[in-house]
C-alpha cells in the first residue's frame, strides 16, 4: 500500500508542482516482447525526453533512473546444506512479493543520487527491494536469504543494476538500454522513469510492457497450463507415431 | 542450432538433445533395454530441471517401446492376461508416486531424492552387470556356491499369497497379487526417476515370478507402454513438467539409433555388448553420487508458488 502512494505521488508529481518542475515523456522501443522458439534474450530500449517548463534551459546536476520491473510473486527461497556427506535443501524463506524480472539504470550509480531512504520508498535498486519476507526468521536469516536470492538472479540476468546506464545527451534526451533474458517469465511489466536532483525525486513515468510467450512455443506453454490432460494424451499420441513410424520405415528399408 | 523447450523453459541445441537420443537408442536397439535411466540424468547434468527431466525422459519411452511391443507381438512373445495385471499395479503406483512427487516437490527434496534413489539403482544395477558379463567373458571365476544351488522354480514368498490365477502364455499357476505389487514398484519408479523400469522387472519377471522366458521381454515392453503413457498423463496433470519439444527431440535420435543398435547387436558379442552397458551405467551412478557430496554450485533456489 505504501508503494502503491509512493508510486502515486511521484506521477502525480508534476502536476501538483505545476510549471515549477520539469516533465517526462518516456517510451519504449517495443510495446510487446514475444519469446520466440529461438529466443536467446533482446534488448529493450527506453527513452524518452524531459520537458521543462517555459522553454528553461535544463540545469546540469539533473539524473535519470530507469527501472524496468517483472510481475511479482510469491516465491519460496531455499537454502542447501551439507547434511551427512550429502548436500541437501535445508532452511527455507518465503518471499510474497518478489519481482520475477528486476532492472535499474541510473545516469550515475545510485548511492551517489539519493539516500537509502528515498531508495526505499520507490524501490530503487536491488538493496530497496520490498520483498515482504513471511514471519518467523531471524533478521540475519533474512538477509542472507535475500542476499542468496540476488546473487542468483543477478547471475541468472533476471535482476540487474547498470550504475551508468542511461545517458544524457543535451540535458533533454535520455536513453537506457536494458537486456531481457531468455528465461524471463511472461506478464505485464512496468518501465518507471524517475528525474532525480538534488537527492530527490522530481518527476516520475511509467510505461507498461508485455511480454508473451507467441508462436508454437508460447502455444505449448500455454496448453501444458489450461488443457493438462489433453495436453498429456496429445503427448502420448505424438511418441507413439513417431516410435511406430520409424519402425514402420526401417522396416520396409531392411526388410 | 538453438531451441527453445517450453516447460523447461530454457535454450538448448538441438543437436545435442538429438545426439543424446540417438545415443541412448544405439543402446537399447544392442542390449534391449528402455534407456530412461540413462536419459534423465544425462538431462540433469545438462541442466534440464530434474522434474522436467523425469517427466519428459517418460514420455520419450512411450515411443522408443511401441515398436518392440510390435515385433514381440508379432512373435507371440506377449502374455496380455499378465500385461493386464503388471499394468494395473503399474497404473497405480504411477498415481501414488504422482502425488509423492507433489509432496515432495513442494518440501524442495525432489532433487535429493531423485540423485540418492539413482544412486542406488544404478550402482547396484552397474555392479551386477559387470560381474555377470565379467564372469561370462572369463575375466573372473563364478563363485562356487551360486553354483552349486539348486534351480527353483518359485519364490517361497510368493507361493505362499492367496488366491492364485492361472497365467497360460507365462506358464505360471501364481497369486495375481505378485505380479500386482511388482506392477506398482515399476510404476512408483517410473513417475519419480523417469525410467521404464525393464532393467528392474524382466529379471523380476524370471527369477521372482518365474515366467517363462520367451514371454518376458514383451510382455515387460507392453507394461512399460502403458505405465509410461499414464505415467505422462499423471505428470502433464500434477507436476505439469511434460516438455512435448524435448520429448520429440529426444524421440527423433532414440528411434533411428534403436535401429542401428539393432544392426551393431548381431556383430558384437552380447556379453562385451552387457560389459560395455555396465560399465555406463556405473559411471552415471558414480557422476550422480559425485554430484550429491560436491558443493553444489547453486546453494540457493527459488521455486514458485
Amino acid at each position: 500500500m505504501r508503494r502503491l502512494r509512493a508510486f502515486l505521488l511521484a506521477l502525480a508529481a508534476p502536476a501538483l508542482l505545476a510549471q515549477a518542475e520539469p516533465r517526462l515523456v518516456p517510451d519504449v522501443s517495443d510495446r510487446n516482447v514475444e519469446i520466440h522458439y529461438s529466443f536467446s534474450g533482446a534488448e529493450l530500449l527506453l527513452f524518452g525526453a524531459i520537458i521543462y517548463p517555459d522553454g528553461r534551459l535544463p540545469e546540469a546536476g539533473t539524473d535519470v533512473a530507469v527501472v524496468l520491473k517483472g510481475p511479482l510473486e510469491p516465491i519460496v527461497v531455499r537454502e542447501k546444506q551439507k547434511v551427512a556427506g550429502i548436500w541437501m535443501n535445508v532452511g527455507r524463506v518465503r518471499f510474497r512479493s518478489a519481482p520475477s524480472f528486476y532492472a535499474v539504470a541510473s545516469s550515475r550509480p545510485l548511492a551517489q543520487l539519493i539516500d537509502e531512504r528515498t531508495a526505499a520508498i520507490y524501490e530503487l535498486g536491488l538493496e530497496s527491494l520490498q520483498l515482504s519476507p513471511g514471519g518467523g526468521a531471524r533478521a540475519e536469516v533474512l538477509r542472507r536469504f535475500e542476499h542468496g536470492l540476488l546473487d542468483l538472479r543477478l547471475r541468472n540476468q533476471l535482476y540487474a543494476e547498470y550504475p551508468r546506464g542511461v545517458e544524457i545527451s543535451e540535458g533533454v534526451l535520455y536513453r537506457a538500454r536494458i537486456l531481457i533474458p531468455a528465461r524471463v517469465p511472461v506478464g505485464t511489466y512496468t518501465a518507471e522513469t524517475f528525474l532525480i536532483r538534488d537527492g530527490r525525486v522530481i518527476a516520475g513515468a511509467a510505461r507498461e510492457i508485455r511480454i508473451e510467450k507467441l508462436g508454437f512455443e508460447g502455444f505449448v506453454a500455454e496448453a501444458a497450463e489450461r488443457w493438462a490432460f489433453a495436453y498429456g494424451v496429445t503427448a502420448v499420441a505424438v511418441s507413439l507415431l513417431l516410435g511406430w513410424g520409424a519402425s514402420a520405415a526401417f522396416r520396409r528399408r531392411y526388410g | 542450432m538453438d531451441i527453445y523447450l517450453p516447460i523447461a523453459g530454457l535454450s538448448v541445441n538441438v543437436l545435442v538433445i538429438v545426439g543424446l537420443g540417438g545415443l541412448v537408442g544405439l543402446l537399447t536397439g544392442m542390449v534391449g533395454v528402455g534407456g530412461g535411466f540413462l536419459t534423465t540424468p544425462i538431462l540433469i547434468f545438462y541442466g534440464i530441471p530434474p522434474a522436467v527431466a523425469v517427466a519428459s525422459a517418460t514420455t520419450q519411452i512411450t515411443g522408443t517401446s511401441i515398436s518392440g511391443v510390435l515385433a514381440h507381438r508379432r512373435r507371440r512373445g506377449v502374455d496380455v492376461q499378465m500385461g493386464a495385471v503388471i499394468i494395473a499395479g503399474g497404473i497405480a503406483g504411477s498415481i501414488v508416486g504422482g502425488f509423492i512427487f507433489r509432496l515432495l516437490q513442494q518440501s524442495g527434496q525432489i532433487d535429493t531424492v531423485i540423485s540418492i534413489l539413482y544412486v542406488l539403482l544404478l550402482g547396484s544395477i552397474g555392479l551386477m552387470m559387470a560381474k555377470e558379463s565379467a564372469t561370462a567373458l572369463d575375466m573372473i571365476r563364478p563363485s562356487a556356491r551360486k553354483a552349486e544351488r539348486p534351480a527353483r522354480r518359485h519364490n517361497p514368498l510368493i507361493a505362499a499369497l492367496p488366491m492364485r490365477w492361472r497365467f497360460y502364455r507365462s506358464g505360471l499357476y501364481i497369486s495375481p497379487l505378485a505380479p500386482l505389487g511388482l506392477g506398482f514398484i515399476s510404476g512408483l519408479l517410473t513417475v519419480l526417476l523417469g525410467i521404464g523400469g525393464g532393467f528392474i522387472m524382466v529379471p523380476a519377471m524370471i527369477y521372482l515370478l518365474g515366467m517363462s522366458a520367451q514371454v518376458v521381454v514383451g510382455t515387460s515392453l507392453l507394461q512399460i507402454l502403458f505405465v509410461t503413457a499414464a505415467t505422462t498423463l499423471v505428470h502433464a496433470t500434477t507436476t505439469r513438467s511434460v516438455d512435448i519439444v524435448l520429448a520429440v527431440l529426444l524421440l527423433l535420435g532414440s528411434v533411428v539409433g534403436a535401429q542401428y543398435g539393432a544392426w551393431l547387436a548381431q556383430k558384437m558379442k552380447p556379453e562385451l555388448l552387457r560389459m560395455i552397458l555396465a560399465i555406463v551405467v556405473l559411471g552415471v551412478a558414480f557422476r550422480m553420487a559425485l554430484q550429491l557430496g560436491w558443493r553444489p554450485e547453486e546453494i540457493y533456489t527459488v521455486q514458485m508458488l
